[in-house]
């Protein structure tokens, strides 16, 4: 394990140097949908407009209006906090995608613990959301800082509890494994335990990515983007456009690894074999990514109180009755049934 | 480059960092910085997990340490009191907590020193602890640990539902009104 030669560490830098020109490429296109898709869903015609054909350019006059603006840290703030904050928010999102298998042999970094692992990095970022709601001495921000920590502990659990089902019908803890221990039709079997499993992470998820209609932490017009109000300039492009797509995206993938098959191919025809498995983890996290973006436009803001309910009285409880009835299904199904 | 070398300069380096964090924890003027220094603390703590190959417990002490005690801890602190700048909320008691932290110091060192001194394990290939396996341990040798701490935890859920509730249960009605 600790023979190191210098092979090695060119293949770490080069997957260090993979990872960080990726991540901000897939955010860039991600956002680029978000873009087009919600003035489509909306008929707004402002992300239509920049550049001409389509408003190809809107992304591109959006960072570079980020790029010119000041960096404003207020006097009352605690500056080194307030500078570290989108620190602790970004780099355990870039962290998350380092075990996310793309294809049956493309994965950063298998590691045995794969979605443990996933689990416990992406927990790190509350700590930069309640960093960046105190250091910057306004209560709105403040405010914003706790509601979204309550809000990321609320969700931690049900996306915990119903990962757990996946891991426990597939038998492991290793994603590339989870991959594989699916079989067609993914997310229907065994009946009603996956598809149930699947709706609850995909709810959780939507409410760690606080994005509506759980956007109670970053609330525009009540609490003026929470714990960023402060933020401006490059400052606040990482502290919440880029981690919020990104995540956006990576909680599509783990959706698509834990239920729906992966890189595996949608439909279990000889020829489509032929694709590779990164085309089909594309197209089925693209699928899940735009169900998340369908999902902004569509939904009203719920209130603060119904958020705590829904998670601690709904989804809890159901992930719990699934893990039982995961559970049973290992130890009882019948063999032919597996 | 020689792999002991690596992990040693590892090992050195993640152990100053906690070090220094530790100490930062205990001196520093702001409880909020003493909360976010002791994430310092705590994740070194994980790397040297890591480093011995014990992942289960690294990513575990992300999890629940970084990721939920320390939220706990900083939501508690905002909730009720954190000031930005200096606010010294240390007491009299700052030289007996010292003696106390020495004293533990002192003897959870000679405890592992006792135990451990001298002890030599070799880690890598087939001898590399699982996940399967700690699972196994768990759920068979240390079952009764382990239930017991489940009830302990069980009861301590229980109670912190008990403390929270409102005692009159005309309140609710109220609020949806």
């Amino acid at each position: 394990m600790f023979e190191l030669n210098l092979s090695d560490w060119q293949i770490l830098l080069v997957k260090l140097g993979l990872v960080l020109a990726i991540v901000p490429a897939i955010t860039l296109v991600a956002g680029y949908a978000e873009h087009k898709v919600m003035a489509h869903l909306q008929h707004r015609l402002g992300p239509m407009y920049p550049g001409g054909f389509h408003g190809w350019a809107t992304l591109l006059a959006d960072g570079l209006k980020f790029i010119y603006k000041e960096d404003i840290i207020p006097a009352a703030a605690d500056r080194k906090v307030f500078s570290l904050a989108p620190l602790a928010i970004f780099v355990p999102t870039v962290l998350t995608v380092l075990v996310l298998p793309l294809d049956e042999t493309l994965v950063v970094e298998e590691l045995d613990l794969g979605l443990f692992y996933l689990l416990a990095v992406s927990s790190i970022s509350t700590i930069g959301m309640l960093m960046a709601g105190w250091s910057s001495s306004n209560k709105y921000a403040l405010i914003g800082a706790l509601r979204a920590a309550a809000q990321l502990i609320a969700y931690e659990l049900p996306i915990v509890l119903s990962a757990a089902v996946a891991a426990m019908l597939a038998g492991t803890l290793s994603l590339n494994g989870i991959v594989e221990a699916q079989e067609w039709p993914f997310v229907l079997w065994p009946p009603g335990i996956g598809l149930i499993a699947f709706l609850v992470f995909f709810g959780a998820g939507v409410a760690e990515l606080t994005r509506p209609p759980f956007d109670m932490p970053v609330a525009e017009s009540e609490i003026i983007t929470g714990a960023f109000t402060e933020y401006s300039g490059m400052r606040f492009i990482f502290s919440t456009f880029f981690p919020e797509v990104a995540n956006m995206v990576i909680i599509s993938g783990v959706a698509t690894t834990l239920f729906l098959g992966g890189y595996q191919p949608i439909v279990p025809l000889g020829f489509l074999d032929a694709v590779p498995g990164l085309v089909w983890f594309t197209l089925k996290t693209a699928f899940m990514v735009f169900m998340l973006l369908w999902i902004r436009p569509t939904f009203p803001r719920l209130r603060e109180d119904q958020l705590q309910k829904f998670a601690w009285k709904f989804l809890i409880p159901t992930s719990l009755v699934l893990i039982l009835a995961a559970g049973a299904w290992v130890l009882y199904a019948p063999e032919g049934l597996k | 480059m020689n792999a002991d070398v690596v992990r040693e300069v590892f090992f050195w380096g993640v152990g100053a960092i906690m070090v220094i964090a530790a100490l930062r924890v205990v001196t520093t003027q702001n409880v909020v910085h003493a909360a976010l220094y002791l994430v310092g603390t705590l994740m070194g703590a994980a790397a040297l997990y890591v480093l011995l190959l014990a992942e289960f417990v690294a990513w575990a002490q992300v999890l629940i340490y970084v990721g939920a005690v320390v939220v706990l801890m900083l939501f508690g602190l905002m909730l009720t009191r954190a000031p930005i700048g200096k606010a010294n909320y240390d007491n009299s008691q700052r030289p007996l907590a010292a003696v106390v932290a020495a004293v533990l110091f002192g003897v959870m060192s000679w405890i592992l020193i006792d135990a451990f001194s001298g002890t030599e394990l070799e880690l890598a290939g087939e001898n590399a602890p699982r996940t399967q396996d700690i699972g196994a341990v768990i759920f068979s040798s240390y079952v009764w640990p382990f239930e017991i701490v489940s009830v302990l935890l069980l009861a301590a859920l229980i109670g912190a539902v008990m403390i929270a509730r409102r005692d009159e249960p005309e309140a609710d009605k109220e609020v949806g009104s």
